[in-house]
């Protein structure tokens, strides 16, 4: 920044610099923009945190999560409980690790699912016109102007018991959230994902594969999907953090998962009746998932800035 | 104007009729039989159960159990409340009120601190003040509505005891009081939810005024010797708003979501407090009909934004 301020974009200071940017690989390119976001590099560096926590927390910290003690029930924090204990006086701190490997591997998959969904309706209404297209994108329209909170609420209340019976209680709640989330949140990927479609089949490296006799299918994986990846990865960090947020009001309404899986969602629902009492109990896996969701947010922002090749920076 | 309005409006009963089919659905594949305390009892012979289910036509195949569900519906005839013994409209009517009331006070209150801020914010791009906004817009819309919630009960009714935490809806007060009593009870509710949505819209309205603000139109009222103050208010702002006023419609969903969790932790006795406790008593006719209600409402925001959308901005080709 010393003191100069660039003419255009593609002049930055003379040839020497043009030649060097030809040997920049894309992913060094987005890495140089990525880091001048300085919350963003601040929220991946925190977003690693919480998660190395989560993973390696449960071997360090050794207290079991279900270790009953009522000679120290809701007990503030201390050495013995460095987040303090429930009204069960189970140490708080080694159910949050817990919980939040619950939290986190939900927020995944629940992801994966709507990134995968999003982009094969995105991907089959984009390339083929006409009618599916009308039909594909009727359908996203109709499943955006669904009321999203109730109707989750609504299908885990028909389906929980079932898929209780079916897969086991900790396995039947976990699917279940993860596909009534991930299954409510495809539709603006399908939404980029066509947008993206739309424009870059019509482009000139497209039409020369095309040339050269490469196949519908080839065309899309090797020449449009890659090319049309930037936002869906943008979209899939957001996600993350919607369904984060996501399972923990379902947690936190009573409907998400039982009290033996502590998820922050549900630790939270489980103290907002002792908040006078044990306020800590509260605030720890409150301020984690803020934490979480607000990183991912800030970090989504930072890979928007990064992979975006028409922004100048 | 008005084939433009009446085009959106065949537009939104398909939609509607899409919602109450995937409803409908979704209920009809549950598994389940209300029937089922009669299969456990050992006094009720089967044939009985099964003329039952003749009765009320459980049998059917599920298109025609959807037109039976759906007439009813239209004729005003929601059912019975399982839990509260009244029947399902009038219990919603007595609670639709306090939800109108605590998320129209919340959006007013979310506008009133978006537009300013986000005008302010676009006007000085990526000053101090620009960045904290944005910073404090994201902190906004990542704290998510019920740890808001706890935090204020925290603050203001728990350690300062400022506030009431229990919503109630008979105050025993008169006059002035009661007001006050009403307004004391309904801050909190209204905060959280009107902070989350503020930080969001901050963002949006500051997009869209940047947008506006390098038009060349924009350069021609400068060049003409307009004070900046009169080229942003007049010239600006009402351009930069048609966006803005589409999104305020179109999150109506996630408002509605938000405004389940605040009167669940509040205990505000409005629709979504009344969804949940439907929930958790398994009255199913109550939960069926709230998510229809909700469904409606929001097809109602989509078709809103549309017109308001057409209204706007002449732009747009009624067609």
């Amino acid at each position: 920044m010393a003191g100069s301020i660039p003419v255009s974009p593609t002049d930055s200071g003379g040839s020497g610099a043009a030649v060097r940017t030809l040997s920049v690989t894309p992913g060094a390119e987005a890495w140089r923009r990525f880091r001048r976001h300085r919350l963003a590099l601040a929220g991946a560096v925190i977003l690693g945190i919480l998660v190395l926590a989560v993973l390696l927390g449960p071997w360090v910290w050794q207290v079991p999560i279900n270790e009953i003690d009522f000679g120290a029930k809701l007990k503030t924090p201390s050495w013995r409980h460095p987040f303090g204990t429930d009204d069960l006086g189970q140490d708080v701190l080694s159910r949050m690790l817990y919980g939040g490997r619950i939290s986190l591997a939900v927020g995944l998959a629940a992801m994966l699912i709507a990134v995968i969904v999003g982009t094969l309706v995105g991907a089959i209404a984009g390339m083929s016109r006409g009618r599916v297209d009308i039909v594909l994108m009727w359908l996203t329209d109709l499943f955006l102007s669904l009321p999203q909170l109730p109707l989750l609420l609504l299908i885990i209340y028909l389906f929980r018991d079932s898929l209780k019976a079916l897969v086991g209680p900790e396995a039947g709640v976990f699917v279940l959230v993860v596909a009534v989330v991930g299954g409510f949140r495809w539709m603006p990927v399908a939404r980029l994902v066509r947008a993206q479609f739309l424009s870059l089949r019509e482009k000139e490296f497209v039409e020369a594969a095309r040339a050269l006799g490469a196949t519908t299918s080839r065309q899309v994986a090797r020449h449009i999907l890659p090319n049309s990846l930037g936002p869906v990865i943008v979209a899939g960090t957001i996600d993350v953090a919607a369904a984060i947020i996501a399972e923990s009001t379902l947690s936190f309404l009573g409907l998400g998962f039982p009290p033996d899986i502590p998820s922050w969602g549900r630790l939270l629902y489980d103290a907002k009746d002792h908040l006078d009492i044990a306020p800590h109990w509260a605030l720890f896996p409150g301020g984690a998932i803020f934490l979480t969701v607000l990183s991912i947010s800030f970090f989504g922002d930072g890979l928007r800035d990064a992979l975006d090749p028409r922004k100048v920076m | 104007m008005g084939r433009y309005v009446l085009r959106r409006l065949l537009i939104a009963i398909p939609s509607l009729i899409g919602i109450s089919i995937v409803l409908f659905t979704v209920i009809a594949l549950a598994p389940g039989d209300p029937f089922e305390e009669l299969a456990t009892n050992p006094n009720v012979p089967a044939e009985v159960r099964a003329n039952l289910r003749a009765k009320f036509g459980l049998d059917d195949p599920i298109a025609v159990r959807y037109v039976r569900w759906a007439a009813s519906m239209l004729q005003g005839d929601w059912g019975y409340s399982f839990a509260s013994r009244v029947d399902v409209d009038t219990l919603i009517m007595q609670r639709i009120p306090v939800t109108l009331f605590v998320i129209g006070s919340s959006q007013l209150l979310a506008l009133l601190i978006a537009l300013p801020v986000g005008v302010y914010a676009a006007t000085r791009p990526y000053s101090l003040f620009d960045q904290v906004a944005n910073t404090l817009a994201f902190i906004g819309f990542s704290l998510p509505t019920f740890f808001t919630g706890i935090l204020l009960i925290l603050v203001f009714s728990i350690t300062l005891d400022w506030l009431p935490f229990v919503y109630r809806a008979d105050i025993a007060e008169t006059g002035w009081r009661w007001y006050w009593e009403h307004f004391k009870q309904a801050i909190m509710p209204i905060a959280v939810l009107g902070l989350a949505q503020g930080g969001s819209w901050t963002r949006y309205v500051r997009a869209a005024v940047l947008d506006v603000i390098r038009m060349d139109y924009v350069t021609t009222a400068r060049a003409k010797g307009l004070a900046e103050r009169v080229v942003v208010v007049k010239h600006v702002v009402r351009n930069a708003l048609i966006p803005v006023a589409t999104l305020v419609f179109l999150q109506m969903p996630a408002i509605f979501g938000g405004a389940i969790v605040t009167e669940q932790i509040f205990r505000v006795p409005g629709i979504g407090s009344l969804f949940i406790s439907a929930i958790l008593a398994n009255d199913t006719p109550v939960i069926i009909a709230v998510t229809f209600v909700l469904s409606c409402l929001v097809v109602l925001c989509n078709f809103t934004a549309d017109v308001i959308y057409g209204w706007l901005d002449p732009r747009i080709s009624y067609r």
